[in-house]
């Protein structure tokens, strides 16, 4: 049911596009699907460590951008069909800031 | 004499009492509980679930291996931890953390060795499965990945970074390592036959494999595939394909291609390509049931709560299933009569008939990922 939810909460966020992010259904996107690469506890695997003091060189801005976009030559792909601006952005600040948000 | 009947009577209270406790292991599993660092132990032929042993660490993209004797089982954790289960007993029989952060193990064909492959720090370390004490520390300075047992008491990885491929044989007093450069650009993980002849990479940043045939004294990088996705558009991968779970149906392998909603098919012998399915997203795996005669194949995300079924002699999609949020493994039955699937965010795993794919069963489980049934010990690369 929670998973229903969290497929209905990006649907319609991605096609209704003034859903405010769902923070639940975005940390288990951080944690499950960025996991794939960084590691459940975001640590790094094949993908580099994500978690807040590996990352302090970037702006909440810039890190949005790399989510939405990706970064070409490298297997981080672009969230941009999956996600809106704005949970790119609450990803961001939810990495930079750790779980205190 | 009475005394003797005595014995004797209290010898068969004994065994029978043992026979009742004793479980043997042969239709036994074990289904990784990645969020909770458990692990549960299930029963093939009762369809369910035994017990529940805790206390394993990050099991996110964990794998096991099992001994010989099909009663331990090495558990490859992702913070590095090697836990040694005692499946007969259902507890650990042994633990320890040999690096930063890992990705994978095997165990060597003796049953002697296990090895562990590790992205931080980049290489691979080799325990006595006995007492998990270091036999050997090998290291890569890149990211390893793809490590497979192969005989001879040899293990054979890759390096991401390097594109290389190195066979480590631990077969004397000291290990012998033989270097293969050439790979390709960015190999994500390998497979080896079952015959533990040919060792297959799959490369993220080129459209191709690399295939190594192991009988050679000196083997050399052979592409298999090159350029497969030419002409189209490589899409976005949100999960990388595994090959561990590699299928070989009649004469020829199945396997996955990177960013693109297609499973290839290639000869086992020539490596040319014999056709393309068209699939629902981009598979994760491709499994062979045991026969070859069906192909199972789940996706990434976030088309991952899906399974297409592709029939090897037609290569068409014969059957879908919807089992659930986040499908990410299936393992089956080792004479393929029925398929175990779990599904992450269902929080259970599902037990199907491969032929009438009926659903056969359901098991609660904590974010289930990989499934591991006991007879994959005596298989060469699982």
């Amino acid at each position: 049911m929670r998973s229903l939810a969290f497929i209905i909460a990006l649907a319609g966020a991605a096609w209704g596009g003034d859903a405010t992010p769902d923070a639940a259904a975005l940390k288990r996107l951080v944690h499950q699907d960025c996991g794939s690469c960084h590691g459940i506890t975001l640590k790094g695997g094949l993908g580099p460590d994500i978690r807040p003091q590996t990352l302090p060189h970037y702006t909440p801005e810039d890190l949005k951008a790399l989510i939405l976009d990706g970064v070409p030559g490298t297997p981080m792909p672009p969230w941009r069909p999956l996600i809106t601006e704005d949970e790119a952005e609450w990803i961001a600040r939810y990495l930079l800031e750790g779980d205190a948000s | 004499m009475r005394r003797l009947a005595i014995i004797a009577a209290g010898l068969i209270w004994a065994t029978g009492a043992l026979a009742d406790e004793i479980r043997a292991t042969g239709d036994l599993g074990l289904i990784v509980e990645r969020e909770t660092g458990s692990l549960l132990l299930v029963d093939q032929s009762e369809r369910a679930a035994i017990s529940r042993i805790e206390g394993l660490g990050d099991l996110s993209h964990a794998s096991l291996v099992y001994s010989p004797d099909q009663r331990f089982a090495y558990v490859f954790g992702r913070d590095g931890g090697l836990t040694k289960v005692d499946i007969v007993t259902q507890s650990i029989a042994a633990r320890i953390i040999q690096a930063g952060n890992s990705i994978g193990g095997a165990i060597s064909d003796d049953g002697r060795l296990v090895a562990v492959s590790n992205y931080e720090p980049g290489g691979v370390r080799v325990f006595d499965a006995e007492t998990l004490e270091i036999v050997a520390d090998i290291a890569t300075g890149s990211k390893t990945i793809g490590l497979v047992d192969a005989p001879g008491r040899r293990f054979v990885f890759s390096l991401w970074e390097a594109g290389e491929t190195w066979i480590a044989d631990l077969s004397g007093a000291e290990p012998v390592v033989t270097k293969i450069a050439g790979i390709g650009d960015r190999p994500y993980d390998a497979l080896i036959t079952g015959d533990g002849r040919t060792y297959v990479a799959g490369l993220f940043g080129e459209d191709g494999l690399t295939a190594l045939d192991l009988w050679d004294t000196a083997p050399e990088p052979v592409r298999v595939l090159p350029g497969y996705g030419r002409g189209q558009q490589d899409l976005p991968v949100y999960k990388m394909p595994h090959l561990e779970g590699w299928a070989q149906a009649g004469g020829e392998f199945v396997l996955p291609a990177v960013g693109h909603h297609q499973v290839l098919w290639v000869d086992a012998d020539s490596f040319a390509e014999t056709g393309r399915t068209q699939t629902h997203g981009q598979p994760v795996f491709a499994m062979a049931r045991p026969d070859g005669r069906q192909v199972w194949v789940n996706f990434a995300h976030p088309l991952n709560d899906t399974i297409q079924v592709i029939d090897s002699v037609s290569k068409q999609v014969i059957h879908e299933l919807t089992p659930g949020p986040a499908v990410l493994h299936m393992e089956f039955t080792p004479r393929g009569h029925e398929v175990w699937v779990s599904v992450r965010d269902a929080g259970r795993v599902l037990v199907y008939d491969t032929r009438t794919f009926e659903q056969l069963a359901e098991i609660e489980a904590v974010s289930p990922s990989g499934i591991f049934f006991t007879a994959r010990a005596h298989r060469t690369g699982l």
